[in-house]
């Protein structure tokens, strides 16, 4: 597993900004991220609202242009590609929005919006194989095939986003940017779409880049977990290590913020930290969270924590972190 | 004994439009104390936000209706409350709501001290004059964590966050009996939330309040509630204490199915158990057991007659599975 590890990463990402101009100045979206997916595997990207974890994921698949900064697909910088050049890579490199209700057209029925990506590539130029292909994606993802002309408003928000799934598929994707996929859904519904996925990694050799704000859901899916905070990655550790031992101030308060559905947990003392998210426009340089953190010093303002390893891949942006453990 | 504050018996809601009919609630009872706070857990289109709206008798006009069943709220049966009454000295007074969405309950073009300031002045069973009212809204923004000075700004120049607060300060304004919080912290993210949580039940208990919780994360209720009634398509499936819930040996299916959909923090699982196909449409629902077409354990006579409740103390169960059990 170590191995795979560092071998033939199907995704890297080195020192990606992303940056918005507002009134007030300069928005800082995505600020220096860096980060490897191995081939087959699954990355977290995990933070509140306004971390800029969306805006990574567009990024990514320059759905919005970067800054600056590398993105390298298989070896190669994507980040400099034309138009044309991009579409071609797109085939391999797909997403899954966050809301199913926005996100399909809703005057396409459900075969023509799977249909859709095949015409624009011309992927599949052979009608019948093309169709052949239509009714496989619908299986696949569960979709009865009575749903073939169906619409979307016919349907429910679950069946909704297994169309947004089965469009994410119709090109034979190496790569995958779920984009809270589940965060719209009911829990019963949202386990179904979950257990799909991980069925469809397995059998299909997917990598996710998988976006949330649900470190249960998170857990659950990834083999890698990074925390972003005003965009910035504070933490990043694979899955199991994160959750055993979690280094950041601002990690550990995100997991003991997390109402766990067991009673023993009743009435137990929470670590809440005060305070909002501050605005990403200007930030001033030093560690994003000194603000709202518990064990802020004097040197975490001003100059920017390095992104150091601890060991076991764990990497974490705080100097104190193991002295707080 | 605790002194019973509310009591719902086999409540029925219906939204009736020109084509069809909605069957939103079908038949729920429960009881609250004094003092007590009841979850109501379920997905969408389980009944809950209607059932609280029924409460507040704030079902809207011409298409929603309750049909039959009573809410009795500390003795006074409250379907019979005149409007007027039930405007002057119930909602808002002496049952405080809170809603879902922090961003839409609020007016965006009234100052939030105005708004709070409403509540209290629409109600003033003190007969507060002006400086006290605006002193009694400078109370109510420090009791939710809002500096004083802030009475004037807008909506739009708080967080989400911050909205809640004022919404919640708006809610308590009156020191109601009851408090029915409608999805409180859905629309917040988890740190915000942690923080909301522990206001609202550090300003209950300083209150002396009784509250519904509405909510969909069984997380929320594990941390907050006392007692716990799950709802499916219209229906109590189970309820009982809180203990009854998490740790009793016997459960509804879909309770179980419920937790079984939830990616454990505490545990390693390869897959999440969960419960095959949807919710059934409110408009034409199965015959029976509703839950039996997602059942597991479906068994002829669901698919045939209503489930029995299954009585033990506190905990109730609408299952034919263990009234079956009963008769053997």
């Amino acid at each position: 597993m170590a191995l795979s590890n560092t071998n033939a990463p199907i995704l890297e990402v080195r020192n990606l900004k992303k940056y918005f101009k507002v009134k007030k100045g300069m928005l800082h979206a995505v600020d220096d991220i860096n980060f490897t997916i191995a081939r087959g595997k699954t990355l977290g990207i995990v933070g509140e609202s306004g971390c800029g974890k969306s805006t990574l994921g567009r990024t990514i698949l320059r759905l919005t242009e970067p800054t600056s900064g590398e993105i390298l697909f298989e070896g190669k910088d994507i980040s400099k590609y034309g138009k044309s050049q991009m579409r071609r890579m797109r085939e391999d490199m797909q997403i899954i929005f966050q809301d199913p209700y926005a996100s399909i057209n809703p005057r396409m029925s459900v075969s023509q919006i799977i249909r859709e990506p095949m015409l624009v590539t011309h992927k599949f130029p052979d009608t019948a194989q093309r169709e052949e292909k239509i009714d496989h994606l619908m299986e696949t993802v569960g979709l009865a095939p009575r749903l073939f002309n169906a619409y979307p408003h016919e349907l429910d928000g679950g069946r909704r986003q297994r169309i947004g799934i089965a469009r994410a598929l119709a090109l034979d994707p190496k790569f995958i940017v779920c984009d809270e996929p589940v965060s719209a859904l009911d829990v019963s519904i949202q386990a179904q779409i979950l257990n799909l996925l991980m069925d469809l990694q397995d059998s299909m050799g997917l990598t996710y880049l998988f976006i949330t704000h649900d470190l249960s859901v998170v857990k659950h899916i990834s083999d890698e977990i990074a925390v972003l905070y005003l965009g910035r990655c504070v933490e990043k550790a694979p899955s199991r290590e994160l959750f055993a031992n979690p280094l950041h101030p601002y990690t550990k308060a995100l997991l003991s913020a997390i109402p766990i559905p067991d009673i023993r947990a009743y009435n137990k003392s929470m670590e809440i930290i005060h305070g909002e998210v501050p605005s990403p426009v200007n930030p001033p340089a030093g560690c994003r969270f000194a603000g709202r953190c518990p064990h802020c010093k004097d040197g975490c303002i001003g100059k920017d924590p390095e992104f150091r390893s601890v060991g076991n891949g764990h990497f974490v942006a705080c100097p104190y972190a193991e002295a707080l453990a | 004994m605790s002194e019973n504050l509310i009591r719902i018996k086999d409540l029925r809601v219906s939204y009736k439009t020109d084509f069809e009919t909605v069957r939103a609630v079908n038949g729920i009872s429960f009881d609250l104390n004094k003092g007590e706070v009841i979850g109501l857990v379920g997905e969408t289109g389980a009944g809950k936000t209607t059932t609280a709206l029924s409460i507040m008798r704030l079902l809207p006009f011409r298409t929603g209706r309750i049909d039959s069943g009573s809410i009795e709220f500390k003795g006074i049966d409250m379907l019979k409350v005149p409007d007027s009454e039930m405007r002057k000295s119930y909602r808002g007074e002496k049952i405080g709501m809170i809603f879902q969405d922090p961003m839409t309950a609020l007016n965006p073009v009234i100052p939030v001290g105005d708004q709070i300031a409403e509540a209290i002045t629409h109600h003033n069973k003190e007969k507060l004059n002006k400086a006290q009212v605006e002193s009694r809204v400078e109370a109510m923004l420090e009791l939710v964590g809002i500096p004083a000075f802030r009475k004037a700004d807008y909506p739009h120049q708080f967080s989400g966050g911050m909205k809640q607060r004022v919404v919640i300060a708006i809610a308590l304004a009156c020191e109601p009996d009851l408090l029915i919080a409608d999805e409180p912290t859905t629309a917040l993210d988890v740190t915000i939330q942690a923080q909301v949580l522990a206001m609202i039940t550090e300003l209950r208990k300083k209150l002396g309040m009784s509250m519904i919780l509405i909510t969909h994360d069984l997380g929320i209720v594990a941390q907050v509630c006392d007692k716990v009634a799950v709802m499916y398509a219209g229906e109590l499936v189970e309820q009982g204490t809180l203990e009854d819930i998490f740790t009793g040996d016997k459960h509804h299916p879909y309770t179980i199915g419920l937790f079984g959909s939830i990616p454990k923090l505490n545990e390693e699982t390869d897959r999440l158990e969960t419960i095959d196909g949807m919710m059934p449409d409110p408009t034409c629902l199965p015959e029976g057991c509703k839950f039996s077409p997602r059942c597991k354990h479906c068994m002829e006579i669901c698919k045939q007659s209503p489930p029995v409740e299954f009585i033990d103390g506190k905990h109730r169960i609408a299952c034919h599975l263990y009234a079956a059990h009963e008769s053997n």
